[in-house]
């Protein structure tokens, strides 16, 4: 049962005086349960929504009900019940989570200490205040805006985007994601919550990375993410998404769509860390991840690069993807997943070359611990006309202990006989001479495992921006904790 | 208590073979011990079972070192109370540079014995002085830990861990297998220049010649599981010459 309906059930059981009164406050604030073309008409209602944008989503559900759930993905979870989902809740009010630190796992409280995050940081993402509670978020706010507007850059959360750049939504939502592009995409195209909308003007180099202020502001984006990214002519984006401290979430399924689109010259740069709740030992009660994340390398010479670090969720699925349509355009994904206990990872990566002489670099580094398994899938696909493709792929696997699963399906498809592949894939095991090499040296066996996969993993990690790389590696070594013996 | 290394009837197996039979030894602060051997006298099982490497079961005997009950302890634990082993065969980890290896090894040790850790610039010094006195380029510091280093590069750098982290006893494991003349010159410089009153040496050798550059001050042969003959540097010079032929399988 996914866990936001057993947290309102739990709570309607208890509070049993006061249940009337508690039951007309969540009909306030949640879509009535289920999936219906009433809960998209009652979403679209409270964002206020313009009618061509009810009618895309409405539009997305009657493709989304005549879809199969697809079964391809090496994961394995039980059977969602799509009716029995909550798919829309105002963000949370004060009082809502847990009173204060004391109230917290302190599981949870010991990790973001090996983090290094801040007591401030911890409360919100542990639930315990809401950020305008800490952070004075209006001036924040204020004063990145004012920066990034300076430069024409509009930088804010998609459902503001719908009101303040309507023909850029318009012209873009789903040019690269269709709404029927896949089971879960079009879920999401149908109930999408919130996200993050970024406009790069012609010729602008955004100053900094989007991330600070995202990491404070992006609180409640919802299940459903929707984000994107449009940047102009020779202008330059890096937009960090996620955070490296394990956050308290409710809702098991998420399901988010990206789309990026760099025109002529542009170049965006994607990283992500992705440490959602994985479940316990049994993987019971962790998230699934089902996310569609792609990027449309429409101008001449532009690039896309997504770096992502995957720690956390029960089940990922996930295949940050490019399009090389323009002529000499650049596609990147460079990856780390990172499986413990129970824990399923299906990701890697799509590279479609279709204009010429374009070029792709897929680096997949595969970690799996405990009991998890941890596959690459990958395509790299090039059409009649790219003449001079080009494309190098890695993908190494690295295994620990002897009850874990490694794989890597990759899938080549070349219709020019002027292009070049080239794949390369490696498995090794962390070998007990390293292991005793290190703790010889003074290093418990958790640093030694830790120093080994950060080494295995550098050439992913040294692609994050610097900030997001010094917690990324200490997250490598937290996220495989008691893998060893 | 700063005895140095008391091993009492050490008894060793692996599976079901008793490699060590009743070791007695006393390495005592800043003496420095050789121990020769015919192959498969259990030279590499003594350096390991003292440095803790998994894999054997020791089912007699003590080992103390300074006081410290060495059996009961993890290798790091041992590692903290001054054990070093320079190994045989140094194993290649990829993607980690020998810096970022030797500064995640020195500040382990520090916070193991309730030291401040040092911060990188303080590090680097002692790395690059360190370095500078066993005549290693620079770059080898920025290279990945044994990631295509040569043998003679491989056993320099185990020399370069040894000065860094500044043990109280190290011990060699065959530290010249494999090494040419020069470089068992140099492996050899490296650790005379190391030798002081407070850091003792166990240096396992099948061969005289590495104890013609370190001279021992105690020689014990290990034959079959057994300490069969103690003397001082001139044992080893007869055993040069009369090899290990003396020496028949314990009845």
């Amino acid at each position: 049962m996914p866990s936001t309906i057993e947290t309102v059930e739990t709570v309607q059981e208890l509070t049993g005086a006061y249940k009337y009164g508690f039951v007309t406050d969540i009909e306030m604030d949640m879509a009535p349960k289920g999936l219906s073309e009433d809960t998209i008409r009652y979403i679209s209602a409270q964002k206020n929504e313009p009618e061509w944008l009810l009618e895309w989503r409405l539009k997305a559900l009657s493709l989304w009900q005549k879809m199969e759930e697809p079964k391809w993905a090496k994961v394995d979870y039980p059977k969602i019940d799509y009716q029995d989902l909550y798919y829309y809740a105002a963000p949370k009010k004060k009082g809502d989570g847990p009173k204060s630190l004391d109230e917290v796992d302190p599981e949870l409280l010991n990790t973001y200490e090996k983090l290094g995050i801040p007591l401030k940081e911890q409360e919100i993402l542990a639930g315990v205040v809401a950020v305008d509670a800490v952070f004075d978020s209006v001036s924040v706010a204020t004063t990145y805006k004012a920066k990034l507007e300076e430069k024409g850059i509009i930088f804010c959360s998609f459902s503001e985007a719908v009101h303040r750049a309507p023909e850029l939504v318009k012209k873009y939502l789903g040019s690269v994601v269709p709404q029927s592009d896949n089971y879960f995409a079009c879920l999401n195209s149908a109930v999408f919550s919130d996200g993050s909308f970024v406009y790069v003007p012609k010729g602008v180099r955004c100053p900094m990375e989007l991330s600070t202020y995202f990491r404070i502001n992006a609180q409640n984006t919802g299940q459903f993410e929707r984000t994107l990214i449009i940047v102009e002519e020779g202008s330059y984006v890096s937009y960090l998404e996620g955070c490296t401290a394990p956050q308290r979430d409710e809702n098991q399924l998420h399901a988010a769509v990206v789309e990026l689109i760099a025109l002529d010259d542009a170049e965006i740069k994607y990283s992500t860390v992705q440490n959602w709740y994985p479940g316990d030992a049994e993987g019971k009660g962790g998230i699934y991840n089902f996310v569609t994340k792609r990027g449309a390398c429409r101008g001449k010479r532009s690039k896309i690069s997504w770096t992502q670090v995957e720690t956390g969720s029960a089940v990922t699925w996930k295949y940050p993807s490019c399009i090389l349509q323009g002529d000499d355009s650049v596609g990147e994904f460079y990856s780390v997943a990172i499986t413990n206990n129970a824990q399923q990872a299906d990701t890697g990566t799509k590279m479609i070359h279709i204009g010429k002489n374009t070029r792709s670099t897929i680096v997949s580094k595969g970690i799996a611990a405990g009991r998890s398994d941890n596959t690459y899938r990958g395509l790299v696909r090039v059409l009649a006309g790219a003449e001079g493709a080009r494309n190098y792929s890695q993908c190494d696997s690295l295994l620990i202990g002897d009850k874990c699963g490694a794989h890597t399906v990759p899938y080549i498809e070349s219709r020019t006989p002027f292009s070049t592949l080239e794949h390369e894939a490696t498995t090794a095991r962390i070998s007990d001479d390293q292991l005793f090499l290190c703790r010889q040296r003074g290093l418990s066996s958790e640093e030694a495992v830790a120093l080994i996969v950060n080494g295995f993993c550098k050439e992913v990690l040294q692609n994050l921006p610097m900030e997001f790389a010094v917690e990324a590696q200490k997250l490598v070594g937290i996220s495989l904790e008691g893998s060893v013996g | 208590m700063s005895n140095g290394l008391v091993i009492k009837d050490l008894r060793v197996s692996i599976g079901d073979k008793e490699i060590l039979k009743g070791i007695n030894l006393t390495v005592e602060p800043g003496v420095v011990h050789a121990i020769m051997g015919p192959n498969g006298s259990g030279k590499s099982t003594l350096a390991h079972v003292i440095s803790g490497r998994p894999g054997y079961e020791v089912t007699g005997g003590s080992i103390t070192f300074d006081g410290h009950d060495v059996l009961e302890m993890e290798p790091e634990e041992r590692a903290a109370v001054g054990l070093f082993l320079a190994f045989q065969y140094p194993v290649e980890i990829p993607g980690v540079t020998n810096v970022n290896f030797l500064k995640t090894a020195v500040n382990s040790l520090r916070k193991a014995r309730g030291e401040k850790e040092l911060d990188p610039m303080a590090f680097l010094k002692l790395l690059r002085e360190k370095a500078k006195a066993l005549e290693l380029p620079e770059d080898m510091l920025k290279r990945q830990l044994n990631v295509g280093f040569s043998g003679g590069e491989k056993k320099r750098n185990e020399m370069l861990q040894m000065a860094v982290l500044a043990p109280k006893l190290a011990i060699l494991d065959e530290t010249d297998s494999g090494l040419d003349i020069d470089a068992i010159r140099i492996v050899a410089e490296g650790v005379n220049a190391q030798r002081s009153p407070d850091r003792a040496f166990l240096v396992i050798t099948h061969y005289q010649r590495l104890l013609d550059y370190i001279v021992p001050d105690v020689v014990h042969v290990l034959a079959y599981g057994k300490i069969v003959e103690t003397g001082g540097a001139d044992l080893a010079r007869r055993l040069e010459k009369t090899g290990y032929a003396e020496y028949t399988p314990a009845a």
